[in-house]
C-alpha cells in the first residue's frame, strides 16, 4: 500500500445538507485535493443504497482511504468503518468529515461561506486520511472469576446470578453478615414480607452453592490489572487474601442519612424511619397514640438535590403497619410531593389512604417546626397552620452515598458522581457498566434502589459481567499510545498523568521504561500531550494526523 | 476570490469527543447558529492537545483557538481536563512573552447537554477575535518578527523541564509531598513563569543564531533585551552545549547554535 488513493464520499442527507451546501462545488472541490482519486455524492451516505456505492468505490478504484463528509463520527463512525471493513478495507483508515451538525445546519443562512467552510473541513479530513495508518484490534484472556464487592440485595443477587451460570464467584462483604441494608428493614413494601426471612432465604442459597465464596467483615484493600486480569488484594482482620479476578461488580449500597440537628432529633421521640423499623419490629409502637412523619427532611435542596425515590413508599408502608398493630393511632404524613409512580405504587399510595392516614402538604420555603410534643406545619392545600400534638415524630431522611465510596472509586479507577454515588458509562444505554471495561454496578451504589429494582440491576450486572467471561476474551480498541523507548526517560510523569494505570514504568536492561497495557488504555491521549521526552506516540491521533489538519483558510479557497 | 470589507478571523477549535464535540452536535441538531469561523478538530480528551499544537496553530497563522473539554470532574476520562486546564494557563503564559494576546486562546468546558451554550461560546469569540483584529494587531509586531517568536515559544514548550514542571503542577499544588508539604499556587505560578521565561529567551537567542553566528550585542539587538541579560542566557546556554564559539570579532566571541 504504497501510493495514496482516496475516495471522498459527500452526503446531502436528504436536502440537510444538499438545502444549505453547494455539494457539487464541494465534489469539484474535492476531486482536485492532493491524493484523491474517486469522489461521489449521495443522496443518503448511510443507506444501503450509499454503503455499497462505498464497497464498489473501494472494489473499482483500488481505494485505500475513505473518507465520508456527512452527519457526526459520534453517531456514523461505527457503520462506516464496519462498511470499509466488509469492502477489507481496515476500519481505521476511514476518515469522517462533519458538515451536517458542525456545518450546514449551523451555517444555514450562508451558504456561500458555510461552503467555503465544508471545502476547508474535507479538506483537512483529506489531510489526516492521507496519514491514517492501519490498527488491529488486540484480544486479551479473561479469567471466569467474578469479584462482587456487597453482600446486599444487589451483591447476593448478583452473586448467584453469576455462580449458577457457571462461574466462580468471590462475595465480600465488609460486616459480619449478608444482607446489607436489608437487616435494617422489618417488612417490605409493597408485599409486606419481612426482609429477615428474605435475607436467610438468600443467605442459604449462597451458602450451598459450591461456585460462591463468602468473605465477611472483609474489604477490598488493592485493585491492580484490567477487564479479564485483576489482581484483587482484599483484607480480612490483620490477614491479606490475594486472588484473580476477571470482572469486578460494585454492589456496595448506600445509607440513609443521620440527622443531625435536624428537627430535634434525639432518636427517641425524634426518630428516622430505620429507626421506627427497629421499633415496629420489637413491637414496641403500642403506647404511641399519634404518629408524624416528615417527608424529604434535607433531601431535595441545594446540599443534596435529588430526590431518594424510596421514602415515600417506605412512609406509606410503615404507617400502615402503625395502623395495624394500633388501629386507633394517628397518623400524619408531611409531605412535599408524594412520589409512588408505577402500577403497584400508586395503588399502594390509595390503600394507604383508605385506612385513615392523614396526608398534609408542606412547601420547602416553610419547613414544618418540631417542638416538644407538637408538630407545627403549614397546610399548602389548605392554607392555614396545624399544630398537631403528637408522640412520636418519625424523620423521613435520605439515602446517601457511603462515606467511603470515593476510596473503592479510587482503587477501581471509577467515577462517582457529585453526590458521591458511582457514576454508570452512560445513563440510558450503558447503566450497569462503568466505562471502565470489565467493571459493574448494581444497586444503592449507584443511586437509590428498592429492592426490585436492586434485583433486576443484579441480574443485569450478572449478564453483563459474564459476557467477557463467557467469550473468554475482550478486544481492546487500538486508540492506544506507542513509547519510544530510545526516547523514554523513566521520569514516571505518563504513569502519575494515566487514571487508568494503563502506563507502568519496567526495568528493562536499558533502564526504568514506560510499558504500555493495552486493555487498561480508554485512549485519551493525556500521557503523549505531556511527555517531556515527546516519547509517546498516540496512535489514530499523532501529532502529525493532528497537525496535517491545522490548514489557514487562506490556503483553501481556490 | 471573493473579496469581504471586514476582516473574518480564522479560528481552530479542539473538541473532546465526550462533551464538546457533542455539544457542537446538539447544536447543530437544534439549529443554533453561528458563525462559520470556526472549524473544529476532533480529539478523544481535551488533554490529547499538546501545548506545541496550539503554538503550532498561530505560526501557521490562525487567529484563535479554542480548546474545550467536559466541565471539571466529569472527564470521561476522570481527569484529563484537570492537566488541560494547567498546560493551556502555561500556554497562554508563553502566548504573552510571545507579544501576542492570550485572548487569542479559549480554554472553556461545555457538557453535552449545551448546545446553545456551545453556540454562543462560539459567537462570543469569533467576536473577540474580531475585535483583537489579525494576528499580531494587538502588539505591532511585524508577522515574521512574531512568527520567530511563536516559534521560541513553540520550541519552549517542547522543553523536557517545562514539560515535566507542568506535569507535576497538579500534584505539586494539590497533593502534599512526602514531607507533607504542598507548594502554594501562587509560589508554583511564579514558578512556571520564571521557567517559561528562561526557556523562551534560550530559545529565541539560538533561533537568532541558527544562520549566522552573532556576538552578544548583536544577539542583544536581535532577541531586544539587554547585552546583561542575554549574557546570563549565553552562560547557561553553552553550559548546557547549546551553542558554540564561532570565532572572536575584535574582542567579542561570535556565537553559533551548536549541531546535532
Amino acid at each position: 500500500m504504497n501510493e495514496v488513493r482516496a475516495g471522498v464520499f459527500i452526503c446531502h442527507c436528504g436536502t440537510n445538507i444538499g438545502g444549505f451546501l453547494d455539494v457539487p462545488e464541494l465534489i469539484e472541490y474535492a476531486s482536485r485535493l492532493p491524493s484523491v482519486v474517486f469522489t461521489m455524492d449521495n443522496k443518503y451516505t448511510c443507506s444501503e443504497v450509499g454503503l455499497a456505492e462505498i464497497r464498489d468505490g473501494i472494489a473499482k478504484n483500488k481505494l485505500n482511504r475513505v473518507v465520508v463528509a456527512s452527519c457526526t463520527p459520534r453517531t456514523h463512525e461505527p457503520l462506516f468503518r464496519s462498511t470499509c471493513k466488509d469492502a477489507g478495507l481496515n476500519p481505521y483508515l476511514f476518515q469522517f468529515v462533519n458538515i451536517r451538525d458542525q456545518c450546514s445546519w449551523v451555517h444555514m443562512k450562508d451558504r456561500e461561506r458555510a461552503t467555503e467552510k465544508a471545502k476547508a473541513l474535507i479538506r483537512m479530513g483529506v489531510a489526516r486520511a492521507v496519514l491514517l495508518e492501519p490498527l488491529e484490534e488486540t484480544e486479551v484472556e479473561v479469567n471466569p472469576y467474578a469479584l462482587v464487592i456487597g453482600g446486599g440485595i444487589a451483591g447476593m443477587t448478583c452473586a448467584l446470578s453469576l455462580a449458577n451460570r457457571g462461574f466462580e464467584v468471590k462475595l465480600v462483604e465488609k460486616e459480619d453478615q449478608l444482607g446489607g441494608t436489608l437487616n435494617n428493614l422489618y417488612r417490605l413494601y409493597p408485599t409486606d414480607e419481612e426482609a429477615s426471612k428474605l435475607v436467610q432465604a438468600k443467605s442459604e442459597e449462597l451458602k450451598k452453592n459450591a461456585k460462591i465464596e463468602i468473605l465477611t467483615s472483609s474489604k477490598v484493600k488493592e485493585v491492580k490489572g484490567f477487564v479479564g486480569n485483576y489482581d484483587v488484594t482484599v483484607r480480612h482482620g490483620d490477614e491479606d487474601r490475594l486472588f484473580k479476578a476477571g470482572v469486578i461488580i460494585v454492589a456496595t449500597g448506600a445509607e440513609t442519612l443521620k440527622p443531625v440537628d435536624i428537627y430535634s432529633y434525639d432518636g427517641e421521640h425524634v426518630v428516622t424511619q430505620i429507626e421506627l423499623e427497629g421499633k415496629l419490629r420489637q413491637g414496641k409502637l403500642t403506647d404511641k397514640d399519634t404518629v408524624v412523619m416528615i417527608q424529604c427532611v434535607d433531601s431535595r435542596n441545594e446540599k443534596r438535590p435529588y430526590c431518594s425515590k424510596v421514602c415515600c413508599l417506605t412512609a406509606l408502608k410503615n404507617a400502615m403497619l402503625i395502623k395495624e398493630t394500633n388501629p386507633d393511632a394517628q397518623v400524619f404524613v408531611l409531605y412535599r410531593d408524594m412520589v409512588t409512580q408505577g402500577t403497584k405504587y400508586e395503588d399502594y399510595y390509595g390503600k394507604a389512604r383508605e385506612t385513615g392516614i392523614t396526608f398534609i402538604k408542606y412547601s420547602p420555603e416553610r419547613q414544618p417546626v418540631v417542638e416538644k410534643g407538637l408538630v407545627k406545619v403549614f397546610d399548602e392545600l389548605l392554607g392555614e397552620e396545624l399544630a398537631l400534638p403528637c408522640d412520636l415524630v418519625v424523620l423521613s431522611t435520605p439515602i446517601v452515598a457511603h462515606k467511603d465510596s470515593e476510596d473503592l472509586a479510587k482503587l477501581l479507577k471509577v467515577p462517582v458522581d457529585e453526590n458521591g454515588f458511582f457514576l454508570e458509562a452512560h445513563v440510558k444505554l450503558r447503566p450497569v457498566d462503568f466505562a471502565t471495561d470489565g467493571i459493574y454496578l448494581c444497586g444503592s451504589a449507584h443511586w437509590p434502589a428498592n429492592i426490585g429494582e436492586s434485583v433486576s440491576q443484579a441480574y443485569g450486572a450478572a449478564s453483563r459481567a459474564s459476557i467477557p467471561m463467557s467469550v473468554g476474551h475482550v478486544k481492546t480498541e487500538p486508540l492506544i499510545p506507542v513509547i519510544d523507548e530510545d526516547r523514554c526517560s523513566g521520569c514516571s510523569l505518563c504513569e502519575l498523568t494515566c487514571p487508568f494505570k494503563a502506563i507502568q514504568l519496567e526495568e528493562t536492561e536499558e533502564g526504568r521504561k514506560a510499558k504500555v497495557i493495552a486493555a487498561s488504555c480508554k485512549g485519551c491521549g493525556a500521557c503523549g500531550a505531556g511527555c517531556p521526552q515527546k516519547a509517546i506516540t498516540m496512535q489514530h491521533f499523532t501529532d502529525e494526523q493532528l497537525l496535517a489538519q491545522i490548514v489557514p483558510l487562506t490556503e483553501v479557497k481556490p | 476570490m471573493t473579496f469581504r470589507k471586514s476582516y473574518e478571523p480564522d479560528i481552530i477549535g479542539f473538541l473532546c469527543n465526550w462533551c464538546s464535540y457533542a455539544s457542537a452536535d446538539l447544536a447543530g441538531v437544534s439549529r443554533f447558529q453561528y458563525p462559520p469561523n470556526v472549524r473544529i478538530i476532533r480529539v478523544m480528551c481535551s488533554a490529547r492537545v499538546d501545548p506545541t499544537i496550539v503554538l503550532e496553530v498561530f505560526i501557521r497563522g490562525l487567529d484563535g483557538v479554542m480548546v474545550l473539554g467536559c466541565h471539571l470532574g466529569t472527564c470521561h476520562y476522570m481527569t484529563g481536563n484537570y492537566y488541560t486546564e494547567r498546560r493551556m494557563k502555561m500556554t497562554k503564559k508563553i502566548l504573552r512573552k510571545a507579544g501576542m494576546s492570550p485572548e487569542r486562546l479559549l480554554v472553556d468546558w461545555v457538557s453535552a447537554a449545551e448546545g446553545e451554550r456551545f453556540a454562543s461560546i462560539v459567537k462570543d469569540f469569533t467576536e473577540k477575535v474580531r475585535k483583537l483584529g489579525p494576528l499580531g494587531e494587538e502588539t505591532k509586531l511585524n508577522p515574521q518578527e512574531l512568527k520567530t517568536r511563536l516559534v521560541a515559544a513553540k520550541e519552549a514548550l517542547a522543553q523536557e523541564k517545562t514539560r515535566w514542571l507542568v506535569g507535576r503542577e497538579r500534584e505539586l499544588v494539590e497533593d502534599k509531598n512526602v514531607f507533607g508539604e504542598k507548594v502554594p499556587q501562587e509560589e508554583f505560578d511564579q514558578l512556571m513563569l520564571q521557567k517559561i521565561e528562561k526557556e523562551f529567551a534560550k530559545r529565541r537567542i539560538l533561533l537568532s543564531i541558527e544562520e549566522n553566528s552573532l556576538s552578544v550585542k548583536e544577539i542583544a539587538m536581535r532577541v531586544k533585551a539587554s547585552p546583561q541579560e542575554v549574557l546570563g542566557t549565553i552562560v547557561s546556554l553553552e553550559h548546557d552545549g547549546l551553542i558554540s564559539v564561532a570565532g572572536i570579532e575584535g574582542n567579542s566571541p561570535k556565537y553559533r547554535r551548536a549541531r546535532g
